[in-house]
């Protein structure tokens, strides 16, 4: 098993970041996620977050609104 | 001189038929209205419209990898590029399916007769979950080579295997560019006008309140309403 | 104490809104994301294995998968439906046994169809047609004789630099000189179209590569490589460091622990417990308890607050 062709594939012309290496991965008993997949997770619960949170534009209008 | 007046349409036409219950169901102004309640007034809400949006941008790009075939974005930037932007609106349309179904939970959306919005919105997250599958193991690379023989087993221990092959491309090619997305756009359409018909759903009302003649309230003094559906 | 569901009719304000616009926009930025993701991180394409890499890289693994396969021990050997009638890797819970009741739908008789058959179209080689038929013709359990006697063989054998095998002499009969042969075809990239248009010229089903390369050890080993192993969660991992199918979260959680992780009914018991969770998922709304967590919990008062300190026009 000396030589394992990775294959690599030719399509990263143009990739500002190359993704194309084994990912970094997070380990925690039986847990284990690749650090992309937990930013991605986080980024939703973030996204959630911010999406409640922040005010939402047009408020004039509908206090002016009528039925 | 007259004109003699056009028959009235007949009751027993099913063209007549379908076309009064539509128009009953969903005319014009509710079907596209100009205007919504007052209380739609969070970014939650632009999530839905996110996912659809997810979902036009990978039908597009579906569609050009389609017309090339399932190889040519292996040996092209052109293709590979198409690919990408493929692969990127899938991952766009649940992170952005997903934050809606959240949104929609925490409003407990299915109050008021709109458990069939509910359950027409999960179903597509169920049946996007096999579309993507199918996706993955149509890539002709080693990720399909892995995830289709991984998945055998699943499939084979259901029976499913019998009758839906991973192993083999073209059937889940077949069913990835033309028979899941069909079931998934007819499962967001029905969701869409399920939605157009109800309405948005009212904001819970507080305890707290009081009478109003505007806005959602119940007759027998103000308190938060449940899911129990009509 | 569940309480009827008395949301009434909105009959308050309405503000002017355009839906139209919305989706516009919305279908803009959702593009314009897609792109901006594309260029800065592409996509992932690492280029499949072929038999002929496996047979090139491993040949040692090669030879033991081929021998598996035509002494009929390998793991699709002994799978069962939906490949053949045996049961190595048949499921059940409790009296369910789907895989059983929907039967062979796709046979593969692995000595034939991954070894004497291909061998079969090897042109003008008498020394092979003369080993494939002293083979055939000896007795079930002289063939078995001969290929245990081989496997073991392998566990010792050394591998010259243009990849051919050789093993300490040993009673294997025909087998090594099938072997052999079955190597150099592999090697040359013929195994690769042979398994594939054996039955049609036309073909896109690649069940048969794919499942002989799976019992080996190829695959298995990219795999761990890139974290796409089960007990890696690799079922939501993509190769690389992309991201993958984070949906899948819940459906491998199972497999992680007991008493689904070491069940030899593992992914039926799997699929069984998701089906329930994906139905509670799908009638929310007719589950009490479920369906007042949102009334309970008031992350309403959040998304609503606007409407709540009086923002509706009346």
């Amino acid at each position: 098993m000396n030589q394992i062709v990775l294959g690599v594939g030719s399509g990263v012309l143009g990739a500002v970041f190359n993704l194309n290496h084994p990912a970094h991965v997070v380990h925690w008993h039986f847990f284990e996620m690749s650090v992309s997949n937990i930013v991605v997770i986080l980024l939703m619960l973030a996204v959630f977050a911010l999406a409640i949170a922040l005010p939402f534009p047009g408020a004039a209008r509908r206090r002016g609104g009528a039925s | 001189m007259s004109v003699a007046p056009s028959p009235p349409p007949a009751k027993t036409s099913w063209t007549v038929r379908t076309r009064e219950k539509a128009v009953e169901a969903l005319p014009p102004e509710k079907l596209l209205p100009d205007g919504q309640p007052t209380y739609v007034a969070s970014w939650i809400y632009v999530f839905g419209v996110a996912t659809i949006a997810s979902l036009v941008v990978i039908v597009a790009s579906g569609v050009i990898l389609a017309t090339k075939g399932p190889a040519w974005w292996h040996y092209t930037g052109i293709g590979h590029f198409f690919n990408s932007v493929h692969m990127w609106a899938v991952e766009l349309f649940f992170f952005t399916m997903v934050i809606h179904l959240w949104g929609k939970y925490w409003m407990a959306a299915w109050r008021g007769g709109r458990a069939r919005v509910w359950v027409t919105g999960a179903v597509t997250f169920l049946i996007a979950i096999p579309t993507a599958l199918t996706g993955y193991v149509s890539q002709q690379n080693f990720d399909s080579q892995w995830i289709s023989t991984q998945a055998k087993d699943a499939m084979n221990a259901t029976g499913a295997g019998a009758f839906f092959n991973v192993t083999n491309f073209g059937q889940m090619y077949s069913w990835h560019i033309l028979l899941f997305p069909i079931a998934v756009v007819a499962l967001v359409a029905a969701h869409v006008l399920l939605v157009r018909r109800h309405g948005v759903v009212p904001p819970f009302v507080l305890a707290d309140a009081p009478r109003s003649a505007a806005g959602a309230h119940s007759a027998g003094g103000a308190h938060t309403s449940d899911g129990a559906p009509r | 104490m569940s309480r009827r569901d008395d949301t009434q009719p909105w009959k308050g304000a309405y503000a002017p809104y355009d839906l139209i616009k919305e989706l516009c926009i919305a279908i803009g930025v959702i593009a314009l994301l897609a792109v901006l993701l594309t260029v800065l991180f592409s996509s992932p394409d690492d280029k499949p294995s072929t038999i002929a890499q496996w047979s090139q890289q491993m040949p040692v693994d090669f030879l033991t998968t081929a021998t598996s396969e035509l002494d009929r021990t390998s793991a699709t050997a002994e799978y069962g439906p939906p490949y053949n009638h045996n049961n190595g890797a048949v499921q059940h819970a409790a009296f369910l046994e789907p895989q059983v009741w929907l039967g062979v739908s796709h046979p593969i008789d692995t000595a034939n169809d991954y070894v004497i058959g291909p061998l079969g179209s090897i042109p003008g080689d008498p020394a092979l047609r003369s080993a494939i038929a002293t083979y055939s013709a000896a007795p079930a359990k002289t063939q078995t004789a001969w290929s245990e006697a081989y496997a073991k063989g392998l566990e010792k054998a050394t591998v010259a630099a243009d990849g051919s095998v050789t093993v300490p002499s040993g009673e294997y009969g025909p087998v090594p000189s099938m072997m052999n042969s079955l190597l150099g075809l592999a090697q040359s990239g013929g195994l690769d179209g042979a398994l594939l248009t054996s039955n049609q010229f036309y073909q896109t089903d690649y069940t048969r590569p794919l499942l002989f390369m799976a019992d080996g050890g190829l695959l298995a080993a990219r795999a761990e490589q890139q974290h796409l192993l089960g007990k890696q969660w690799g079922m939501m991992n993509e190769t690389g460091s992309y991201p993958g199918q984070v949906w899948l979260w819940l459906y491998t959680f199972w497999y992680q622990i007991e008493p689904f992780q070491n069940s030899t009914n593992a992914d039926l018991l799997v699929v069984l417990t998701m089906t329930v969770f994906s139905l509670a998922f799908v009638c929310i709304p007719f589950i009490p308890g479920l369906r007042d967590i949102p009334r309970r919990l008031p992350v309403y008062r959040l998304i609503w607050r606007e409407h709540y300190q009086g923002g509706e026009g009346v």
